[in-house]
């Protein structure tokens, strides 16, 4: 049974990753803003799965750990601090927040 | 068409479908459901390729536990109910041509990549393999991560804490 090849998996996460980007750059608020590096970091894990499929080596699935692991931690970091500019200003709208604007 | 491919055609379908609606719904709650069905639909495609043990991961982390703060956070910043949880998006016309520049870039890259060889079974028990890989090669990443793991909790109770 032949599936579908490594380029297909890869094109695959290379969307998902440009429809990250965009959530990125259109989102205003913070927590829309933390929904697009979330799916930024999945296009990551599927690429590295994938290779890890295709060349038999383990490797890439214990970078998938990690990588899970970090994006939790980054997930929990980020939004402690969501909750805490949200305690200050009272809004989470990343326009507003410009007290490091030069 | 082979079944593989149809199952690989379908999930990518639904992990496209659900990611262009976390990125464009207005409802901020229903992008976080969005977001919930994008991460099983990754979780699927890991099982596609074989990885069971990842399928369990994704689910357990980030279906569960990512999408559960995700939640809080919406609930501890924003009015669920109401009108506050719209939320509105700007420079949609900048952000589609950076992420269609960015994306037309990778997929040429990958279209213009050497074939890979064709796919090798994986030979052994796919856990006892990374269990070994753990605390043998990658021992010393995996003791760091724990200390990262406990700096971030530190860090993000001292962040949200209350100020008293």
């Amino acid at each position: 049974m032949t599936g579908p090849g490594l380029q297909a998996y890869l094109i695959l996460a290379a969307l998902v990753f440009a429809i990250g980007l965009f959530g990125i750059l259109t989102r205003r608020n913070a927590i829309g803003i933390l929904l697009g590096i979330e799916l930024m970091l999945n296009a990551v894990n599927i690429n590295l799965v994938a290779f890890a499929r295709f060349h038999a080596d383990l490797a890439g699935l214990v970078f998938t750990l990690f990588t899970i692991a970090i994006t939790v931690i980054e997930v929990g970091v980020g939004l402690a601090i969501v909750i805490a500019v949200f305690r200050v200003r009272k809004t989470v709208d990343a326009d507003h927040l410009t007290l490091l604007r030069g | 068409m082979t079944g593989a491919t149809l199952a690989f055609v379908v999930v990518a379908a639904a992990l496209v479908t659900a990611s262009l609606g976390v990125v464009l719904t207005r409802n901020l709650f229903h992008a976080v459901l969005y977001l919930a069905g994008a991460l099983v639909a990754t979780a699927v495609v890991f099982l596609l390729l074989e990885s069971p043990f990842l399928f369990a991961v994704q689910l357990l982390l980030y279906a569960g536990g990512v999408v559960t703060i995700l939640v809080f956070a919406i609930m501890l910043t924003e009015r669920l109910v109401g009108e506050r949880i719209t939320q509105t998006s700007r420079f949609l016309l900048n952000g589609a041509v950076v992420a269609a520049a960015v994306f037309v870039g990778l997929a040429g890259f990958i279209a213009r990549a050497r074939q890979p060889a064709p796919a090798v079974t994986p030979a052994e028990d796919q856990v006892a393999g990374l269990a070994r890989a753990l605390v043998g090669p990658f021992a010393a990443s995996f003791e760091l991560l724990a200390v990262l793991l406990v700096a971030a909790l530190l860090g993000a109770i001292y962040l949200a804490r209350t100020e008293d």
